[in-house]
Parts: C-alpha cells; sequence; structure tokens
C-alpha cells in the first residue's frame, strides 16, 4: 500500500527515557480529559441546534427499542428465550449507536447489545438466535457488518481494533463502534484493546454504557479512577463523558467521534453514564444488590420522556406523532412474537458441519455416530405409531 | 531430491523463508508480534521480512498476547491472513481466551458464514537450557480445543512445507515450533522448496519390523537415535512423524502398528492428559488385535517443566524409549 501521510510513529515521535531534566511528557494530558460534567443536549440551549429530523428519527427508533426490550423480556418468560439481558433504560445508547454508522461501517456488539444490533437493521430474530439457545449466531456478520454476538466480556474491543487497523492499511474509509459495559472495563482485553488502538491510531470508538453494575457490583468494586472516560487519559486518546439517558447528547459524542476516527485522528473513549432498569437477565434479581428508590431516580431520567419533553415543548411531536411511533412498534413486537413462537428445527448433525472448513477423520466417524443414533430413534419412532409396523 | 551443491539450511530459515514466500505469494500475509519487526524475533526466524514488506506488514506490537491475538481476529475478520508469533509457549497463555472462546469457534458461531485463517506460531519444547515458562510442550491444550488444527514440524522440509499449508490454511493452525531444533539442519534447499501438502498427514520416517515409535517435533530426532541403538538389541524399530495432530491421521499410524504389532508414544508433554493418552488409545481401539503388548508412552513427567540444570531427567531420551521398547512382552513370542 502506499502512504502520502506520515506513519503513525512521525506523528507521535519517539519516547525514550532520558536522564532528568531533559525528560518531557510527550503530550499535554489536558485536551485528552474528558468533561467536568457528563455532556447534555436535551433541555440545554444546546437542543435548540439540534436537527428536529435526527431527533424525530431517533425519537421512533428509542420506542420501537424499549418495546422490543419488554417483548425480549416477555418471551423468556414465555420459555421463547433462554436468557435475555435487558437494555431498559439503556435504549439511548443503543439507538444512538447503531445511528452514528455509515453502511461501510461495523458494529461490535458486547452480549446485552442486541438492540444496537437491530436498530442497525439486522432482523430481531436473527439478533435473538444465540438467546433462544440455537448453536450459532444467527447472522452472518458481513452482511450488516455487525460483529457476533458472544458472551465473554471486552474480547470483542480488540476484534474492533484489529478490523478497523486492517480497513485503515487497506485505504478504507471505514470505523469500528466497539460496545462495552462499565464490569467490561475491568478486563485485560479493554486495556490491551484501548492501547492497540492508540498505538496504531486505528479509527475505532470505544462506548462504554456504565449503567452502575456488573450484574450485581457496583461501579466503586470495579474501579477507582475519576470516572471510566478518564481511563482514555492513560492510552494517550480522549475520553468523553455523556449522559447516556440524552440520546442526543450521545449522538452528537458519538458523531464527533466518528469524525474523528474517520479522518485518521484515532480512538476515542466514551463513557454514557446511563442505568440498567431491569435485572442482569430474566435470571437476576436485582433486589438482592439495589434498592427500589434509586430505580426511582432513573425512571425520573428516562431516555424516552426526556426526549418526549424536548420534542413537545418544540412542538416536533403531537399525539399523532405518538402513537404513531407505538404503532410501529407494536406492530414490530408483534411480529417478532408470531415469528420467535413458532419452533425452529434444528439439526443436530449441523453441529459437525462447521468445525472446519474441511472436516476431519475424527469429526467425520463422530458424525456418522450421531447419525446412527438418530436414524435408529427415527426407526424407533415409526414402529412405536399406531398403524405402525410394531415390534 | 535436493542438489549436491545447496548448502545446509537450518530449520529456522525455512520458516523464515516460508513466511517470506508466503508474504511475496499474498498480500494479506501480515506477520505481527513481539520483537519480529527490527529484530526479526527473539529465534531471527522473522529476521528481514519487515525491511522486504514493511512494518504494516510484519509488526511488532505493543507486548500483550491477548491484544495481539484479539487484534488478529479483527484483522482476519477484514480479510486479512495474520500469521501470530507468540513469543515462548509460555508467553502464549494470555491470548488463551482469545483461541479458545474466539478464533476456534468463529466458523461454527457464524455457521461457515466467517472463517479465521489465522496462523499462531508457537515456539514449544526443552533442550535449550530456558529458564522457567521458556520450555513449556503446551500442545495438549490445544489439541483439546474443538475447531484448532495443530502442526508441528521435525524436520527442515516440514518447516517449510507446513508452515506454507498452515498459512494458506482457511482454518486457524496452532503452528508448534519445536525450538530446539530451530538449528538443525538438512541439505534442504530454499529454491526449491519442493511441494505443499495439505496438513494432517503423519510420515513413516524409518522403516521397521519390530515396534513403532509414535512421536513428533522435538522427540523425532530422539526416536530415531534410540531406533538405531536398538539394533545392537535386535529390535527393528519403525519410527512415525505425527506431523499433525489435529487433524489426527489415524490410517498412517494404525497401518504401522497393525504391521509391528507394538507401539510406544513419545513426546516431551506431560504424560497425564497429554497427547500420548489419545494416540494410545485410539491405537488400542483400532489395532486391538494386532498388539502383542499394550501400547506405552513414554512422555515428560507430570512436574512443572524443570530449570535448566535438572531437565536432563525429564526430557524423553534414548535410554527411557529403549527401556520401553524392552517393556513391550517380547517373551511372550518366544
Amino acid at each position: 500500500m502506499k502512504r502520502n501521510s506520515p506513519t503513525v510513529l512521525e506523528q507521535r515521535g519517539a519516547y525514550r527515557p532520558t536522564p532528568p531534566p531533559a525528560w518531557q511528557p510527550r503530550t499535554d494530558p489536558g485536551p485528552l480529559l474528558p468533561e467536568a460534567e457528563p455532556y447534555r443536549v436535551l433541555g440545554t440551549e444546546a437542543a435548540r441546534k439540534a436537527d428536529p429530523a435526527l431527533l424525530r428519527r431517533l425519537y421512533a427508533q428509542l420506542v420501537r427499542g424499549r418495546r422490543y426490550n419488554a417483548q425480549a423480556t416477555a418471551l423468556t418468560k414465555q420459555g421463547r428465550l433462554a436468557v435475555y439481558p435487558s437494555t431498559t433504560g439503556q435504549e439511548a445508547c443503543e439507538i444512538a449507536a447503531a445511528d452514528v454508522l455509515e453502511e461501510q461501517d461495523w458494529l461490535f456488539p458486547s452480549y446485552r447489545d442486541t438492540l444496537a444490533a437491530v436498530a442497525r437493521g439486522l432482523d430481531p430474530v436473527e439478533a435473538l438466535t444465540l438467546l433462544r439457545g440455537d448453536w450459532h449466531t444467527g447472522y452472518d456478520p458481513r452482511e450488516h457488518r455487525i460483529a457476533p454476538l458472544s458472551t465473554p466480556l471486552a474480547t470483542q474491543l480488540p476484534h474492533a481494533v484489529g478490523l478497523a487497523h486492517a480497513a485503515r492499511l487497506r485505504g478504507d474509509d471505514v470505523v469500528a463502534l466497539a460496545m462495552v459495559g462499565d464490569g467490561g472495563t475491568s478486563e485485560g482485553d479493554f486495556h490491551e484493546a484501548l492501547n492497540f488502538a492508540a498505538v496504531w491510531q486505528a479509527p475505532v470508538v470505544f462506548l462504554v454504557q456504565n449503567n452502575g453494575f456488573a450484574i450485581s457490583v457496583p461501579l466503586e468494586k470495579q474501579t477507582a479512577a475519576p470516572s471510566l472516560a478518564h481511563k482514555g487519559v492513560g492510552y494517550g486518546m480522549p475520553g468523553r463523558l455523556v449522559d447516556g439517558n440524552d440520546v442526543a447528547a450521545v449522538h452528537e459524542v458519538l458523531t464527533e467521534a466518528v469524525r474523528r476516527a474517520r479522518s485518521g485522528g484515532g480512538p476515542t473513549l466514551v463513557e454514557a453514564l446511563t442505568y440498567r432498569i431491569e435485572a442482569h437477565t430474566n435470571a437476576d434479581d436485582a433486589t438482592r444488590y439495589r434498592e427500589e428508590d434509586e430505580v426511582e431516580v432513573w425512571r425520573e431520567h428516562d431516555p424516552i420522556a426526556l426526549l418526549e419533553r424536548e420534542l413537545t415543548e418544540r412542538g416536533l411531536l403531537d399525539d399523532e406523532g405518538r402513537q404513531a411511533a407505538k404503532d410501529a412498534a407494536e406492530t414490530m413486537a408483534a411480529e417478532l412474537r408470531a415469528r420467535m413462537n413458532a419452533d425452529p428445527v434444528l439439526d443436530p448433525m449441523d453441529l459437525f458441519q462447521h468445525v472446519f472448513a474441511e472436516q476431519t477423520g475424527q469429526l467425520r466417524e463422530q458424525a456418522a455416530q450421531l447419525r446412527a443414533e438418530l436414524d435408529a430413534a427415527a426407526e424407533d419412532q415409526q414402529h412405536d405409531e399406531p398403524g405402525g409396523t410394531g415390534r | 531430491m535436493t542438489t549436491a551443491a545447496a548448502k545446509p539450511a537450518t530449520m529456522a530459515q525455512a520458516l523464515g523463508r516460508a513466511l517470506r514466500d508466503a508474504m511475496a505469494e499474498d498480500p494479506t500475509v501480515h506477520v505481527m508480534g513481539e520483537d519480529v519487526g527490527t529484530l526479526g524475533g527473539v529465534f531471527r526466524i522473522t529476521d528481514g521480512l519487515a525491511k522486504e514488506f514493511g512494518e504494516d506488514r510484519c509488526t511488532d506490537t505493543p507486548l500483550a498476547e491477548a491484544g495481539i491475538l484479539g487484534t488478529a481476529v479483527g484483522m482476519a475478520m477484514y480479510g486479512l491472513r495474520p500469521v501470530v508469533e507468540m513469543q515462548f509457549d509460555a508467553f502464549a497463555y494470555p491470548s488463551f481466551e482469545q483461541l479458545v472462546s474466539h478464533v476456534s469457534r468463529w466458523r461454527n458461531r457464524t455457521r461457515g458464514a466467517m472463517s479465521l485463517p489465522i496462523t499462531v506460531r508457537v515456539p514449544y519444547g526443552g533442550g535449550i537450557g530456558g529458564v522457567e515458562h521458556h520450555s513449556d510442550s503446551s500442545e495438549a491444550y490445544y489439541v483439546a480445543t474443538p475447531g484448532l488444527h495443530v502442526v508441528t514440524p521435525a524436520t527442515v522440509e516440514d518447516a517449510y512445507g507446513l508452515l506454507r499449508a498452515a498459512i494458506a490454511s482457511d482454518d486457524p493452525v496452532v503452528f508448534m515450533e519445536p525450538k530446539r531444533l530451530y538449528w538443525s539442519k538438512s541439505a534442504w534447499n530454499p529454491e526449491t522448496p519442493g511441494e505443499v501438502e495439505p496438513i494432517g498427514r503423519a510420515v513413516v520416517r524409518r522403516t521397521g519390523r519390530s515396534a513403532t515409535l509414535l512421536t513428533y517435533g522435538p522427540s523425532l530426532p530422539v526416536c530415531l537415535e534410540a531406533a538405531e541403538a536398538a539394533r545392537a538389541e535386535g529390535w527393528d524399530l519403525e519410527v512415525v512423524d505425527l506431523r499433525s495432530l489435529v487433524p489426527f491421521d489415524d490410517e498412517t499410524v494404525c497401518a504401522s502398528v497393525r504391521r509391528t504389532g507394538r507401539a510406544v508414544v513419545v513426546h516431551e508433554a506431560t504424560g497425564f492428559g497429554g497427547p500420548g493418552g489419545e494416540i494410545a488409545a485410539r491405537v488400542t481401539e483400532r489395532c486391538f488385535h494386532h498388539l502383542e503388548a499394550p501400547v506405552l508412552r513414554v512422555t515428560g513427567f507430570d512436574i512443572p517443566y524443570p530449570p535448566p540444570m535438572l531437565e536432563r531427567h525429564h526430557l524423553p531420551g534414548v535410554d527411557r524409549i529403549l527401556d520401553a521398547v524392552a517393556r513391550l512382552q517380547w517373551e511372550a513370542e518366544g
């Protein structure tokens, strides 16, 4: 590949220890520090500058997202989903993350972020495949440029860095946006990903949704940092602190970070302050580790209500608009419900099909064993059926 | 056949040549790891690659193995073919989660929509006087992980051919390099490197009639030496170089054992839970009626790899192999 711009190392300059007093810090850390107060737009002067069409689009998405969360949670109660980690209360982050990306960009969701994947265009049924209890991710990652969802924490972050780095080496205009929770910032992969991203100046945006809890463990037991956004400065990348329930603010901060990445400015770490209104999953009991009073405070700071107030005050949303958003969400939920109520047909033999490009002899033998077991079971069933030949 | 004029080449040179040829042929091949750029790697396997192909193709990464393999996943997602160097066997452990939870499962998780053609090079094994964490035989961890190919060369020729095959594979390959053999030589000529065979085939290195030694990597020369020494005892030993642990070549292995009727598995890795147990079980299941004696194993002891001053007691040597051969119930024949 041809390079006209200076290399990353040339931009940044050497960094070697020198005997005192010659040593100087390489960069001024000041501009990398996050804002003292979480950045907000809704209910402030900044909201006046926000694009009404964008706000309306985000509103419809938020309402749809809230309905998706409710429907998915209901599906766990009906046994149609094995488990669902809800993003109720966190819809602003999920929706904004998907909305700021261009077609060619990549989204790297954490296990909780199926809503962001759906907002980017993924079929909700495909997004929920793993949580349904199936053996695969359900979608081709290249179709919508969404990395395969999986459970390990923070391991998707270095993937995002590598992909963005590869795209940059090829001269392609691609940004990767990687999502992680507050608990995930304690993982080694978080640290390594941020470090690699900054060293390579990879076009990546890291979005940390600080929802207060890693299952039951509150953030004060995860970190002693002034804020998670402050972690950026240690790697040489800017950290931004934003009100994660203010969808206009999250959208603006992420848009800036994406623009910065796209123009060769390197990675950004964004901490969005939000709250997990539901328990960790349907299998969790949040009353064991937090008070309802705390949840109530956050219900008052609801992402949909915040935007609705802004839109209503500015005359951008009336009852008709509210109803239209609600109707669209209900249609989505009804379709999701209907499709999830159909029993999926799984072929156990598929378990052997994609372990390797070419099946090994060992797997061929084991597949043959399972095939024989299935055939024998099918034959037994045939014999047992009324009108069968019997034994 | 190599030409008579060929200068002996080392395994290290053959590996370097394989990387170079792969990079020259395929612009998506990227080498990355600790010290692989300017220095050329602590074993000099990547010597000259950064100079020839630039630092974007042969990259000194930050010192973080999970980050190296994790970013390689993303690069492979975007269509590159990363070749990752783990500096030493035990230094690869931080990358284990990426390997086990993602690299090995990616194709399956995406129902074949996306494969990760990543080669992870792991210098392994002892006998070089390395201090702790520089001599592990870690292959059992990889072999026990579905979705990974695990191969290891024992000759200069195979070092080239298997590494080319590993890089060309669309699946992830853990490429175990017997570092003790880096400086072993052969008349192999880099200008006529020979055919690149697909991975997964064992090869008979020495034919014999009395018993089969099943081995791989650093233990192959030891087994060949033992086979020579065994002639004095009247044993004519066959030696099979497995080359690939996954996929496992049952056919070649069982054909040999059925011919000889006796087998000893030899490797440096610990015995309990080591590959030898699986190999012995497979041979027993498939060749039971041809066996004159139980399949025996000569392996490293089940201890943390010992320090340089004591490692000679740990490593399978000629005498220990011959002792095992002697226990293959020869008296029953008379």
